[in-house]
């Protein structure tokens, strides 16, 4: 360890992959996904379309190859350019490599992440992540800061940013930070959140009820408090069909929180 | 800095040499302060305006002294000034309450509505409808500011920690309602958002059913009425939650529609309102519906 310059080098190298990227601000959603999950081939099928040179992306994901090792060995286009020049030229074609396979490495953990939570480990950490309100808490006031969940609109790569779902509203929120909303949706799936409460129905909430109003001077607008007793309407007609299919509704799990007195 | 120009004669000279500031433009620009306007020297030097606020709050002839930038006639201790600026600020913050619900008020909370100083709604389907600060209670001290969505029609937290000691009370309940009310550009924004498909939870594509403890059970919650018989029902709402008895009459569809004119008192009927709200409005001549038989018939 003789300068600082090596040291750092040297910390990069003894770093796992996967602990480096889920290190990184913005990757905060991400849970690590098993190294046996990623190395059977099976669970990859597919994904040499999406990935540009999968294997040395696995490779790379997996800790096979460094990517400090990585060289381009795709030939050289201007082989009849002077020598002098050559190996700045091969340095910065290294480095161009380097970042797309960096890029690749990326893009292949995003996928294989996208499959691997629907699976039971993968819910299974998930769960500890939503425990932990990993995905924040839904900011509207009567959801009583439910924990979210990730999901996407699309489960193509490039169509849609991720959004994170609520259990209690049932709606969709952009997410707090920049750093998480030009994040692929690709990555995490449209069936996540389903798969998620049908696998722990004992974490779907009792849902809250309240509903807002605007008021002037304590009068409700007409014409909004009139839209929610419609609502209303609404939800007790879907009541009345549970309840004839002998679901139970009250203050259970999916059901509906015996009404407070609405505050505002 | 058009808010002092009474204070002036009041503060010594060498104090206005430098770059004063009035007590209230400082107040603004403070961190976290930023959904408070600039209340006018004149709405506060009207004791009509400050009517009621001053048995609740301590020091409170001090407190208005310092919000109008004069000095206060026996000058205040500074074991005192504490105290006395904590008080200001709740002043400060009760008559903001009240100074956004005038003209004035309205207009100045207006521009920074339109600047989006108050944030945009975080749902998806409210496409960034700008925000508006509420208050759920009144009174100071219960709680802190909320921000009110008018697409949504619903509540959100600050996204930012820095609103998390304003109180509510600063804005009001009535702000975000007489706000929709005044400018009815704002509800015609949140009505082109409202033909937005509401989400459901999907697995490989497929929707969950509404049996299922996960399905949905909240759809009630965002949804507006566009059929007919969902219009029709939505005109039984207009003073209380229809019936599953009237319901079942629509279905009929035997009975014309009742006329029903039992005067709730709790709303403000507002035809205003009423008529700008373009996706409920229904045309009660033009609901059509399918009888028992089958055949469309015209509901009158
Ligand atoms: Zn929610
Ligand atoms: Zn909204």
């Amino acid at each position: 360890m003789s300068g600082g310059e090596e040291f750092t080098d040297e910390s990069d190298f003894s770093e796992y992959w996967i602990d480096w990227f889920l290190g990184t601000k913005g990757n905060e959603y991400f849970c690590d996904v098993d190294y046996e999950y990623i190395t059977d081939r099976f669970n990859l099928t597919g994904l040499n379309n999406e990935v540009y040179n999968i294997q040395l992306a696995i490779d790379l994901i997996t800790d096979n190859c460094k990517l400090s090792d990585i060289e381009d060995e795709r030939g050289n286009d201007n082989e009849d350019e002077g020598e002098e020049d050559d190996d700045d030229e091969q340095e910065k074609r290294n480095q161009e490599y380097r970042d797309e396979m960096e890029y690749s490495a990326r893009i292949l953990y995003g996928l294989i992440h996208a499959r691997y939570i629907i699976t039971t480990r993968g819910l299974q950490k998930m769960y500890e992540k939503y425990k932990n309100g990993d995905f924040g808490y839904c900011p509207r006031v009567y959801c009583q800061l439910q924990p979210l969940l990730p999901v996407s609109m699309n489960d193509q790569l490039g169509h849609s940013p991720v959004k994170l779902y609520c259990a209690n509203c049932e709606d969709l929120y952009n997410p707090k930070s920049t750093r998480h909303s030009y994040l692929d949706g690709a990555f995490f799936g449209t069936s996540f959140p389903a798969m998620f409460f049908q696998t722990f129905p004992q974490l779907v909430p009792v849902h809250n009820t309240e509903v807002c109003c605007p008021k002037i001077y304590g009068f409700e607008l007409h014409e909004y408090s009139k839209l929610n007793r419609w609502r209303e309407l609404q939800k007790r007609k879907l009541i009345t069909k549970l309840k004839a299919n002998g679901i139970p509704v009250d203050n259970c799990n999916g059901g509906y929180a015996s009404k407070k007195k609405e505050s505002y | 800095m058009s808010a002092w120009k009474s204070g002036q004669q009041n503060v010594t000279e060498d104090v206005t040499s430098e770059e004063y500031e009035s007590w209230i433009s400082n107040y603004c620009t403070l961190f976290g302060h930023d959904y408070f306007v600039e209340v006018s020297q004149d709405f506060i030097e009207d004791d009509f305006n400050l009517t009621g606020l001053s048995s609740g709050i301590s020091h409170y002839r001090e407190a208005l002294d310092l919000i109008l930038d004069f000095e206060p006639e026996p000058p205040i201790s500074t074991a005192d000034l504490p105290l006395i600026e904590h008080s200001a600020e709740e002043l400060y913050g009760l008559i903001h309450a009240r100074f956004i619900l005038t003209k004035e008020g309205l207009n100045a909370m207006a521009v920074k509505y339109e600047n989006g100083h108050f944030g945009s709604c975080s749902r998806v389907n409210c496409d960034s409808m700008l925000l508006l600060p509420i208050g759920r209670y009144d009174q100071a001290g219960v709680e802190t500011v909320r921000l009110f969505c008018p697409c949504c029609c619903d509540i959100y937290f600050p996204s930012s920690s820095r609103y998390l000691n304003i109180d509510g009370a600063y804005f009001g309940t009535t702000f975000p309602g007489l706000f929709i009310n005044t400018f009815k550009e704002v509800e015609r924004q949140a009505a082109a958002r409202h033909q937005k498909e509401s989400f459901q939870l999907k697995i490989f594509g497929f929707k969950l059913s509404e049996l299922s403890k996960s399905g949905p059970r909240m759809k009630w919650l965002r949804q507006f009425p566009t059929t007919p018989e969902e219009i029709e029902e939505y005109n039984k709402c207009e003073y209380s939650v229809a019936t599953p008895q009237d319901v079942g009459k629509l279905k009929g569809s035997k009975e014309k529609r009742a006329e029903e004119k039992d005067k709730d008192k709790k709303d403000v009927v507002d035809e205003d309102v009423k008529s700008t709200d373009s996706k409920v409005k229904a045309d009660d001549d033009d609901v059509t519906m399918k009888s028992p038989d089958g055949s469309i018939m015209s509901v009158k």
